[in-house]
């Protein structure tokens, strides 16, 4: 029952009437209204906008938020209101699907968030009127298609990460060429003999030069040798290159079924046929058809054209309106070249001598062309011959369209793929850094928890309130929590990014100190979680120094330069090690070598006016950016790296490392 | 002709002739003398060709109908101010134009008899509230209905009901009026019942009302008869109660 005819529920009731006096039997009880309310208003309060409407109106719908108690949870005391903090335009719609029964969907509105509102009323879209539905639905499976399309170059990108066989990354090479260098290598030589191999067959029937007898000789003949040479180069190419795909491919089954790979097969079967048979003279003529099918390689360059790629996909997707276009003119070709011989019948020496024969008149007529080989020569078949030109022009015209704009259609969709994936490249960069700068945070935190108590130790306080400021109470409980599910577990965070593990890890293996007061306070107790080969630890490793210094950093090769965009710093700057100096700072230096400076400061454990500072390990801090109060970053202790295994234990070096970690 | 939009209808030219003889004005406004009514669409004269034979349904279908202020209703009805509001939005909101017609009475009742046919009976309840039989429920005529049914006395209640069943107001019941009252309740139970529905249980049902009902045996049942058997009826004495508690 509608929810509008509700309202003439009583008005049905009160027609019963008509049915009392013809009853037999007496009527049963009619419910009773318990707490009879007068129908009220109620203020529903979205995000600052106020929408005011009859209890009675939300009540339609009992199996919708604002329909059930669920909205009590909602109601604000002191404002005696409901207040929503969702989207008021999305709402508009909302509340007019409670008034009329009907739920639209504007067009201006974004799919998911939509969704995502329809979600939280708990209202199902199936409910959404016709008059908007299929626009809904619509916008919906574009949304899907990007969706899928999105998941899908991730999967391919991530797929980057995990080591592959040797035969998925071949795989992946002949699909990408842009993957490797060696990909995009074989991508260009294939390219390259395959235009080859093409002008080689179409230059090989040229008629080059005349032998005595004057005969002229196509350059194929006249040069076999060296055409042979080439051919056979080619086939050898495009031979390894198909057992390649084919040893490659992930099911072999459906590569050999794929399209590419037939058209693959096609080019190169004629040249091992040409190699079995024998010179007879017989089946040379059937040799001479096959060689027909070399040009075949041409299509090869489909697999180097996206462009081609797209023709051939919408040719596929148009298939219904191309065999419409066919059948039309099938049937126009047979009607007009049957009246044309009717017609031509009497005149003499007419060409056009039987049905079959009119219909290479028709066919060149009604595509215009006109060649001219066969004229009507009767009036009747003039007439008739017009009417068969302008028609052609109709029925060849008509599906055009259809398959042009499915081309058009095809190719925005795959430029905007493309465009896409570009763009998803910068986001996946920023949101990395923002994922990191998250996880680094909470390091960061720790570490001037751990700053903190240690201040205590040393007294100054000052320090204190500049490093805690700058966390918000959310970011604080969530790092708390975080802190407790390591002491849970015994284990610890590592910073998730290979980036600055690695730098830092430059630096840990020179590191390691004494850890002097921190011990006590700030040791993390617990084992520490020995990373994978992609991220190794920044720990500091108290009692494990001596394991964690022995690992030799094997990624000092890799470090990247020191120029690291702006971006990174904050999270470099998190960096869980944290030095105690005393005195002053050594200057901040922007290159790599700063890696190997020696700090210079003597360490004076108990010196009272010692200056925590958390180090920069990465180099490229400039000083304009360094946060709130904290002081210069140490490049650190860093001794020489040769040394370092030898020397570290040995080194007391001038600062004292705690990792928070 | 090729090339020209299309001419207008004939009966589009005709209607246009017609308007301007006053004698011949279409009988699309209700005749509702205490009523405001206003045409939305006042063009009688309209500009385009096309437009003609549109507008010319446009503005039967846009036909406006306010009733009459809340005070007066309020004296005429036994409902309070509160119930009144109530009503008219109930029935504003499913009648935009502010009269029923019976596509829509019919239409509207369907909604709450799901699966039988209630088109019948509704056109006989139509007939019911229409009181002044111009082919339109107005809010009035609906209102008024209303007020008797519910808050009328057993006796007015009665009266109505007997208005219902008397197909052509000619103050009696006869054996087919009842049958053809009889058969449009049984419609609307629809096919699926249990037990299955007889041919003869609604020719059944009015012998047996006649019975109870015709007191003179001459037929057909008249007003006198009519209360004075349902007054000596418990049952249906209990029923009529039922509506007090309606709204």
């Amino acid at each position: 029952m509608a929810a509008g005819v509700a309202a003439w529920l009583p008005f049905a009731r009160a027609a019963a009437i008509g049915w009392m006096p013809v009853a037999n039997c007496p009527m049963p009880l009619a419910p009773t209204e318990k707490n009879k309310r007068q129908d009220e208003l109620i203020i529903l309060n979205v995000s600052g906008r106020r929408f005011q409407t009859w209890r009675t109106t939300l009540e339609r719908y009992p199996d919708t938020l604002l329909g059930s108690t669920e909205k009590e949870f909602f109601f604000n005391e002191d404002t005696k209101e409901y207040f929503f903090d969702r989207d008021p335009e999305v709402f508009r719609c909302i509340l007019n699907f409670y008034r009329t029964g009907k739920l639209h969907y504007p067009r201006y509105e974004c799919i998911s968030a939509y969704d995502e509102e329809l979600a939280f009323y708990g209202i199902l879209p199936e409910i959404i009127g016709d008059c908007c539905y299929e626009e809904y639905k619509d916008r919906k499976r574009e949304n899907a298609e990007r969706l899928m399309d999105d998941n899908d170059s991730e999967n391919n990108q991530e797929g980057s990460m995990p080591s592959l066989s040797f035969r998925q990354t071949m795989w992946r090479a002949f699909e990408n060429p842009h993957t490797s260098t060696l990909a995009l290598v074989f991508y260009y030589v294939t390219g390259f003999f395959i235009a080859v191999s093409v002008i080689t067959n179409v230059v090989e029937t040229v008629p080059c030069g005349t032998v005595p007898g004057n005969k002229e000789l196509p350059c194929g003949e006249r040069y076999a040798v060296a055409f042979f040479c080439l051919d056979t180069a080619c086939v050898m190419i495009f031979t390894v290159e198909y057992l390649l795909r084919l040893f490659a491919a992930p099911s072999r089954y459906r590569f050999i079924r794929s399209v590419m790979s037939i058209i693959d097969v096609v080019a190169i079967m004629p040249y091992y046929i040409g190699l079995v048979m024998t010179n007879n003279e017989d089946v040379s003529g059937a040799f001479v058809t096959l060689r027909v099918f070399r040009v075949f390689r041409i299509f090869k360059f489909s697999r180097h054209s996206q462009g081609l790629r797209i023709l051939g996909y919408t040719l596929k997707s148009c298939a219904s309106e191309l065999g419409f276009l066919l059948f039309s003119l099938t049937m126009a070709i047979i009607i007009f070249a049957t009246v044309m011989f009717y017609a031509e019948k009497g005149s003499s020496a007419s060409k056009f001598t039987s049905i079959p024969a009119s219909f290479w008149y028709t066919i060149v007529t009604m595509t215009t062309l006109g060649y001219g080989d066969m004229v009507p020569k009767t009036i009747a078949g003039k007439i008739f011959g017009s009417i068969c030109s302008l028609s052609g022009v109709l029925v060849i015209a008509l599906p055009v369209p259809v398959i042009v704009s499915n081309f058009s259609r095809i190719y925005h969709q795959n430029q905007r793929a493309d465009k896409r994936r570009a763009q998803k490249k910068a986001r996946l960069a920023r949101i990395r850094v923002a994922k990191t700068g998250s996880s680094n945070a909470y390091l960061h935190s720790k570490r001037n928890g751990l700053l903190n108590e240690a201040l205590e130790l040393t007294g100054s306080t000052e320090e204190e309130q500049h490093m805690t400021k700058g966390t918000s109470l959310i970011e604080s409980q969530h790092h708390h929590l975080l802190h407790c599910l390591e002491k849970t577990t015994g284990l610890s965070y590592l910073v998730d990014d290979p980036l600055l593990s690695v730098r830092a890890s430059t630096i840990k293996n020179h590191e390691f100190i004494d850890e002097q007061m921190f011990e006590q306070n700030c040791m993390e107790s617990s084992m520490q979680n020995y990373p994978s080969s992609r991220s190794p630890s920044l720990s500091s490793h108290h009692g494990l120094t001596t394991s964690c210094c022995s690992r030799r950093n094997k990624k000092t090769t890799h470090l990247p330069n020191s120029s690291v965009p702006a971006t990174r710093l904050r999270s470099m700057q998190e960096l869980s090690t944290i030095h105690i100096q005393c005195s002053e700072q050594p200057s901040l230096t922007t290159s790599r070598s700063s890696l190997n400076m020696k700090s210079d400061d003597g360490l004076r454990p108990n010196c009272k006016a010692a200056q925590i500072t958390t180090a920069i390990i990465s180099i490229p801090t400039p000083p304009a950016l360094t946060p709130e109060g904290e002081s210069r970053p140490t490049p650190g202790s860093p001794g020489h790296s040769t040394n370092i295994p030898t020397t570290t234990t040995t080194t007391t070096a001038n600062i004292v490392k705690v990792s928070a970690l | 002709l090729p090339g020209n939009p299309p001419v207008q209808t004939k009966k589009a030219l005709k209607q246009r002739f017609l308007k301007l003889l006053p004698c011949c004005r279409p009988k699309s406004i209700p005749s509702l003398s205490e009523s405001k009514t206003v045409l939305a669409s006042a063009a009688l004269s309209s500009p385009g060709f096309l437009a003609d034979s549109v507008e010319d349904e446009f503005e039967l279908s846009t036909v406006c109908h306010r009733p009459e202020g809340l005070d007066q209703l309020q004296e005429q009805t036994k409902f309070t101010r509160k119930e009144l509001q109530v009503l008219y939005r109930g029935f504003k909101n499913e009648c935009p134009s502010g009269i029923v017609n019976e596509e829509n009475f019919k239409q509207i009742y369907s909604q709450f008899f799901p699966q039988g046919d209630s088109s019948t009976y509704a056109s006989f309840l139509f007939n019911a509230f229409d009181t002044d039989h111009d082919g339109s429920v107005s809010f009035e005529d609906f209102v008024s209905g209303l007020s008797t049914i519910l808050r009328g006395t057993i006796d007015d209640r009665l009266n109505w009901a007997f208005n219902l069943y008397d197909l052509n107001k000619d103050g009696c019941i006869t054996k087919e009026e009842m049958l053809d009252i009889m058969k449009s309740i049984y419609d609307m139970m629809g096919k699926y019942t249990y037990p299955a529905m007889r041919e003869e249980a609604p020719r059944e049902h009015v012998e047996n009302f006649f019975q109870k009902m015709d007191r003179n045996k001459d037929g057909v049942v008249t007003i006198e008869e009519f209360l004075e058997s349902c007054q000596k009826d418990e049952n249906i004495m209990r029923s009529m109660q039922l509506f007090d508690s309606v709204i």
